[in-house]
């Protein structure tokens, strides 16, 4: 049972990075990277770190991901004041 | 082409060093060495249940300084680069259209969801030395809670002073706590300045509780900064 979690949340985690780096729309990756954040702390629940995973899920899927959008929509407004 | 084949190649090579250290290793069956020490001396000398709380805060206390210190830096950073860019930028250009209002869902929804995960922050934050959790995690909690206002409220905006006041002053306590254990107990940031308390209670393990309180605040506002910085204001 946790094996298979374990494996599950690898796969899940390796497949959302390949998306993050092969996706065209930036705001896809970003959120392809929030995916495996959120898997990772999913494994870190499993192999018993539950502190760890709690800064996982609260700053590497929730914060990060939010802060690349701002930077995102920060970065556009610049390109789009430089046309 | 070229540059795929040698990625290709790295690859598997890191994959045949991982398998030569996972093939055949079983896992020991009892603690050894350092944490086997650390595991037989958290409970009874420092009093703290959470036995990586202890090492976090007391044994390894110097590290998350140093931690708290980077994010403090890294806050600094944003706000210096942004906020500047900002205020130059508000001067010239004109105001921007108001954004539209969230919906009344969301905004319900948010008025009910806010001051529990605060509230849930503070939890983990305040028994960082009995459950699993502290300062970091908790303050990371409490950010998350400010980072859905300004999702809903798009025009809200939050009290730079008093953010930096909580952040500096939890900061400069952190500082004198370790000094105090320093002064009074066996060295920099050893929590036994403060009555150990009965194991297990909220008010134990001497001063992790003061400590984690403090690192919670400053995580939570530097956290809670660095969002504000990078949303921008008036837009």
């Amino acid at each position: 049972m946790i094996t298979a979690l374990v494996v599950v949340s690898g796969i899940v985690m390796v497949a959302s990075a390949l998306a993050a780096m092969h996706l065209r729309s930036l705001v896809a990756a970003i959120v392809a990277v929030g995916l495996m954040s959120l898997f990772a702390s999913v494994l870190y629940l499993v192999l018993a770190a539950p502190d760890v995973a709690m800064t996982e899920a609260a700053i590497g899927a929730g914060l990060s991901t939010v802060i690349f959008l701002y930077a995102l929509r920060r970065t556009r407004d610049r390109e789009a004041d430089d046309d | 082409m070229i540059k795929r084949i040698i990625a290709f190649h790295l690859v598997a090579a890191a994959a045949l060093l991982l398998w030569g250290i996972v093939d055949g290793r079983v896992p020991p069956g009892s603690l050894g060495g350092v944490g086997r020490d650390y595991v037989e001396r958290t409970p009874g000398e420092l009093g703290a249940a959470n036995v990586v709380t202890g090492i976090v805060v007391t044994w390894r206390g110097l590290d998350t300084l140093g931690e708290v210190t980077v994010l403090f830096l890294a806050a600094a950073g944003v706000a210096l680069v942004l906020r500047r860019r900002e205020g130059a930028a508000e001067n010239a250009a004109a105001p921007e259209a108001p954004r539209r209002d969230s919906s009344e869902i969301l905004e319900t929804g948010s008025a009910f969801l806010v001051p529990a995960i605060v509230m849930f922050g503070v939890y983990i934050f305040l028994n960082g030395h009995l459950t699993p959790g502290g300062g970091f995690q908790g303050g990371a909690v409490v950010a998350s809670a400010v980072l859905l206002l300004f999702l809903v409220h798009p025009g809200y905006r939050t009290a730079h002073r008093a953010l930096e006041a909580v952040e500096s002053v939890s900061g400069a306590l952190y500082v004198a706590a370790g000094l105090l254990g320093l002064l009074l107990a066996g060295g920099f940031l050893d929590n036994r300045f403060l009555p150990p308390g009965v194991f297990g209670t909220i008010l134990s393990a001497g001063a992790i509780p003061v400590i984690y309180t403090l690192i919670g605040l400053k995580v939570g506002a530097e956290l809670a900064g660095i969002l504000d910085s990078l949303r921008g204001g008036g837009e």
